[in-house]
């Protein structure tokens, strides 16, 4: 096993500090979920790990002014247990209580969740339709980036090193709203999506769709959105929004699922959680929480 | 480079040195004496290595053992002290278990719903050890005690 050395810098300059100096033979830690296992695995093999946890600002979870503050090291544990989450953005809270399982929402985080960038993502799909900036920080300065172009390809972001992202800022949405997650999986339980879809409606009749695990990046359904924007959300109505929508994903077979059961399963999730996230809209259930599936 | 760091595991201030790539979980079995947490996986999703990390289950395989340094485990080893808790005599009595291997992990989880939330549905309780691998009995006889137990106290 090959080793390393591990520091666990307290303020964000000390870590910015410590990877100017080991460069690419250093790796961030958060949670580790996946990065453990990466190394493990030999897909990284670092000479130096910068543990982040020791930062005490990444561990925010608050609302500011018309965002809601999610800071880097805030556990999908401490998402779902926050009401702050559950209250304003629903979507995001139904999507964190499918990631993995209990033991490993307790150390996973949803920072190290979109840096991970795996197309199957549980996060990103909520985070796409919240319209989420990203924060990012390096010994330039930081900058903003809506997470619609943070993703680049499996396991591929805009990030370069020497970044670290601090946090995601979500702006708070209009009063009245709908939303809702579904993930697809083999079984219920800790595994991967098959597909997964978010859908957030609001009462000015603006939609917004994103997939997960169809694509090679969790992607936008744009043209979709387009046909919906300002349309009453009827069953012929959405029948046709499905092909609009097909046009945004591009599925692969895999262990999990084939190329068209991905694409047909995308349909149909696509058509129940627009029914739910516009029933929600007009305050009528399913309740936020319950299976869609 | 070794590092010392100081737990304190099951109530005891315990101070070890460690190479900064040794799993927490491998410290603990090997070099502390604590055989609860099993290896099952060693990617996460098994459950059989998890402990109480200041209050909450984690999969000990897939972390450091320096990144635990100055928190709080406890471990089956912990949990009963002072005798069997109620929830592992409920596992007894309800025969949950068959080689073993998965309990210490599902204990752990078990634990760590009913401190939160002592009266559970039965939907909350497949959740909280959906991360928990049992190849013998199938989860209905590890349910079944939990729920039991939920009802009487």
């Amino acid at each position: 096993m090959k080793t390393f050395d591990y520091f666990k810098p307290s303020t964000l300059v000390e870590a910015l500090d410590l990877y100017e100096k080991y460069g690419s033979l250093a790796q961030f830690l958060m949670g580790g979920t996946d990065l453990v296992v990466n190394i493990d695995n030999s897909l990284v093999a670092p000479d130096y790990l910068i543990d982040l946890k020791g930062v005490p600002e990444f561990s925010r979870l608050q609302l500011a002014g018309s965002y809601l503050e999610i800071g880097a090291s805030v556990t999908f544990s401490e998402l779902v247990e926050s009401s702050a989450v559950r209250d304003h953005f629903p979507v995001l809270w139904e999507a964190s209580r499918t990631v993995a399982s209990n033991g490993v929402r307790n150390r996973a985080t949803l920072v190290g969740n979109i840096c991970s960038a795996v197309p199957s993502a549980d996060s990103a799909p909520a985070l796409l339709v919240l319209q989420a900036l990203v924060v990012v920080q390096n010994r330039a300065g930081a900058r903003e980036l809506p997470i619609a172009d943070f993703f680049l390809g499996p396991r591929r972001t805009v990030l370069v090193p020497g970044d670290i992202v601090t946090g995601i800022r979500l702006p708070l949405p209009p009063a009245s709203f709908g939303s809702s997650y579904i993930k697809m999986g083999r079984y219920d339980g800790e595994d991967l999506a098959q597909v997964c879809v978010a859908t957030f409606v609001n009462d000015e009749g603006a939609v917004r769709i994103a997939f997960g695990a169809v694509a090679p990046k969790p992607v936008r359904a744009y043209e979709a959105e387009e046909f919906l924007n300002g349309k009453v959300l009827a069953e012929g109505v959405l029948e046709q929004a499905v092909p609009l929508a097909m046009k945004s994903i591009s599925p692969i077979s895999d262990v999990r699922a084939s190329k068209e059961y991905r694409l047909h399963i995308s349909g149909v999730l696509l058509k129940r959680s627009l029914r739910a996230s516009s029933s929600r809209l007009q305050g009528k259930g399913p309740e936020y929480g319950m299976s869609l599936v | 480079m070794k590092k010392e760091i100081t737990l304190r595991l099951n109530g005891y201030e315990t101070t070890v040195a460690v190479e900064p790539h040794e799993k927490l979980l491998d410290v603990l079995r090997d070099k502390l004496g604590v055989k609860s947490p099993k290896y099952g996986c060693g990617r996460g999703e098994c459950g059989a290595c998890s402990v109480l990390l200041n209050g909450k289950s984690v999969r000990t395989c897939i972390m450091y053992a320096v990144e635990a340094d100055g928190q709080e485990i406890v471990t089956v080893e912990g949990l009963e002290q002072d005798g069997l808790t109620p929830l592992q005599k409920s596992f007894l009595s309800h025969n949950s278990f068959q080689c073993g291997f998965c309990a210490p992990g599902i204990i752990i989880s078990a634990t760590e719903l009913l401190i939160s939330n002592p009266h559970p549905g039965e939907e909350e309780i497949r959740e909280a050890i959906a991360g928990n691998l049992c190849r013998c009995t199938g989860y209905g006889s590890v349910v079944d005690a939990i729920v039991d137990l939920t009802r009487r106290e």
